[in-house]
C-alpha cells in the first residue's frame, strides 16, 4: 500500500478536533464553561494523539502493513500540535500571561509541574522531528532520544489523574491503555534477549529507523 | 379489508406508541404536583417570592447554565450529567426527617416544609471549589425557620445534612465515586445564621431536579458542595460530622471549607474564579464577598488549618 494519498485525508481527520472547539465556540455549543470544555478538549485530544502515535508500531508489527510507519511522524506532530494549543489555552485564557502566576502555578501545583515536564520534553522531539536532524543525529542517537515519548506519555497520563477531583474513571483508561501500549514493548524486549541468549538473533537494527525518512 | 382503521382517522391523528405509552407517566406526574396542592398543575411557577436585602444586584446566570452545569455527582460525573439524568427523580411524595439531640424529632412532609415560612427570593453568588462560579436568584426560606421547629438540646453544636439515595434513579450511585448518601454538614450557628436558607425554586420556578429538587440547603459564603442537595435527613450532632468529600479527601477539603482565596486547594489556586458566561476570570472575594455578615462567625480562627 502507498501511504502517499493517505497523508491527506488522515491530516484533514486529525484536524477535526480542532474545528470541532472552534465551531462549537462559534455557534456556543460547549455548554457554560466553554473556555474550560476548550481547554481540557484539546488536552485530550494531545493525550489521544500520542497514544495513537504509540500504537503505530505494535499495528505494524501485528498486522504487517509496513506503510503505516508512514504516518507516524505526522501523528506525532499532531500531538505536539494539540499540545501546543492546549498550553496556550491555559497561558492565555486560564492565567491571561500572568507570568509571575504561571511560574507560581508551575512550581506550586504538581499536575501543572508534570504538564509543563512532559511539554518540554516533548519539544526536542517536534524539533528533531525533521529528517535533515535525523540525519545529523544519527539514527541510533535520534531513537534514543525519541524514546523519551514513553516518559512523555506516562507524564501526560499523570498530568490528567491529578488534575482530575473525584472520578478517575477516565484518566485510568487512559492510563490502562498506555501500560498496554508499554507492556507490548517490554515484551518485545524481553522476547529478543531470549532470542539473544538462544543464539538465533539476527540483528536488524536499520529496519526501525529508515522507513522514517520520506522516499522522494 | 377488516384490518383497515376507519376511513374518518387520519393516521396523523392516532396517537404514536411511545407518546401513547408515556401518558400514564404524565397523569400520574401531573396530578402528584396538583395534588400536592401548592404548585398548579399546568405551570411550576411558585415565585416571584418576597425581595431579600440579602440579595445581590449583580446579574444572574442565565437559567440555561444553572440548569445544565452542575455538580451532582448521583447523577454521574460530568456537568451535563445531571441534566440528562436527573429528570427520573422522584420528588413527591417526600419528607424530611430532622432528628439527633433535640427536643421533640419530627419528620415534616414537603408540603408543610413549604408552608412554614414565606418564600424569599435570594440572589447569592455561587462560588464552586473548582474555581468557578455563577450568580443563582433561589427561591427559600431561612433554614433556622425549619431547624426551629424541633427545639435543639443545648449540647447540639452541628448539624448534619444527609442526603437522598434513589439507586434506581440516580446511575451515579453505582459508580462508587463518593460514600453514599452524600453527607454534608454545618456547625450550628453557622447553620441559624440568616444566610443560610434552604431553596425550593430559582428564577421564580420549582427547582429543578437537577440543581437537587425538591429542596437543598445553600450556604453562599461556602463551596458549592457545601450546599447538599436533596435532602431527606437533618441530625443535630455534639461532635463535628464526617462529611462525603472529607471522607474523599480529607487533605483536600475540609469541614468549614468556606471560600477564601489565601487558601489553595492543594492543587489549584483559589485566588480567582471564572463567573460564567464571563471571559476574564474575577479575583475570588473572601468568604465569597459575603465577609461583613460571616466574618465574625470565625473570629479567632485560623482559616488555613480550620480550612
Amino acid at each position: 500500500m502507498n501511504p502517499a494519498w493517505l497523508k491527506p485525508p488522515v491530516f484533514i481527520a486529525s484536524l477535526l478536533p480542532l474545528a470541532w472547539y472552534l465551531w462549537g465556540v462559534q455557534a456556543d455549543t460547549l455548554g457554560a464553561n466553554p473556555i474550560e470544555a476548550v481547554t481540557r478538549g484539546l488536552g485530550t485530544w494531545a493525550l489521544n494523539f500520542l497514544l495513537i502515535t504509540l500504537t503505530i508500531t505494535p499495528l505494524r508489527k501485528y498486522s504487517g502493513w509496513a506503510w503505516l510507519v508512514r504516518l507516524r511522524r505526522m501523528l506525532g506532530l499532531f500531538a505536539f500540535f494539540y499540545v501546543v494549543l492546549h498550553l496556550t489555552t491555559y497561558l492565555w485564557l486560564d492565567q491571561f500571561f500572568d507570568w509571575m502566576a504561571i511560574a507560581k502555578d508551575i512550581l506550586k501545583r504538581p499536575f501543572i509541574t508534570v504538564g509543563m515536564t512532559a511539554f518540554f520534553l516533548l519539544l526536542p522531539l517536534a524539533l528533531t522531528s525533521n529528517n535533515a536532524a535525523l540525519r545529523k543525529l544519527g539514527g541510533r542517537r535520534w531513537q534514543k532520544l525519541h524514546r523519551s515519548v514513553y516518559v512523555i506519555a506516562m507524564l501526560a497520563v499523570l498530568h490528567y489523574f491529578w488534575m482530575v477531583k473525584a472520578d478517575a474513571t477516565k484518566p485510568l483508561i487512559y492510563a490502562v491503555l498506555l501500560f498496554m501500549l508499554l507492556g507490548v514493548r517490554i515484551l518485545w524486549r524481553i522476547q529478543e534477549r531470549r532470542r539473544q541468549q538462544a543464539g538465533s538473533y539476527s540483528p536488524k537494527p536499520p529496519q526501525r529507523v529508515i522507513p522514517l525518512t520520506v522516499k522522494r | 379489508m377488516p384490518n383497515r382503521p376507519p376511513a374518518d382517522i387520519a393516521p396523523s391523528e392516532i396517537t404514536p406508541r411511545a407518546l401513547f405509552n408515556r401518558r400514564r407517566e404524565f397523569l400520574q406526574l401531573s396530578t402528584g404536583i396538583a395534588l400536592s396542592g401548592i404548585i398548579p398543575a399546568a405551570e411550576a411557577k411558585l415565585g416571584p417570592g418576597k425581595p431579600s436585602p440579602y440579595s445581590t444586584t449583580e446579574t444572574p446566570t442565565p437559567l440555561k447554565h444553572i440548569t445544565g452545569y452542575n455538580n451532582f455527582y448521583e447523577f454521574g460525573s460530568d456537568k451535563e450529567d445531571p441534566a440528562q439524568y436527573a429528570h427520573t427523580l422522584r420528588t413527591r411524595p417526600w419528607s424530611v426527617s430532622i432528628e439527633g439531640l433535640v427536643k421533640r424529632p419530627k419528620t415534616l412532609g414537603i408540603e408543610d416544609i413549604l408552608r412554614l415560612a414565606p418564600l424569599e427570593e435570594r440572589i447569592y453568588r455561587l462560588r464552586c471549589v473548582e474555581g468557578w462560579s455563577m450568580v443563582i436568584p433561589w427561591l427559600g426560606f431561612p433554614l433556622s425557620s425549619l431547624l426551629k421547629q424541633v427545639e435543639p438540646l443545648g449540647n447540639a453544636k452541628y448539624v448534619e445534612f444527609i442526603t437522598a439515595v434513589q439507586e434506581d434513579t440516580m446511575p451515579g450511585i453505582k459508580s462508587r465515586v463518593l460514600d453514599w448518601p452524600y453527607t454534608e454538614g454545618l456547625r450550628l450557628d453557622e447553620a441559624m445564621h440568616p444566610l443560610s436558607i434552604m431553596a425550593v425554586g430559582l428564577y421564580g420556578e420549582v427547582l429543578p431536579n437537577q440543581n437537587g429538587a425538591p429542596l437543598r440547603l445553600v450556604v453562599p459564603w461556602k463551596y458549592g458542595f457545601k450546599s447538599g442537595k436533596s435532602i431527606v435527613r437533618i441530625r443535630f450532632t455534639e461532635l463535628e460530622p464526617r462529611t462525603t468529600w472529607m471522607n474523599a479527601a480529607p487533605r483536600e477539603y475540609g469541614f468549614y471549607s468556606n471560600v477564601n482565596p489565601e487558601v489553595d486547594h492543594p492543587r489549584w489556586s483559589q485566588g480567582s474564579e471564572r463567573r460564567i458566561g464571563e471571559f476574564l476570570k474575577r479575583k475570588t472575594l473572601m468568604f465569597n464577598g459575603y465577609a461583613d455578615q460571616v466574618a465574625q462567625l470565625y473570629s479567632g480562627m485560623d482559616l488555613r488549618k480550620k480550612f
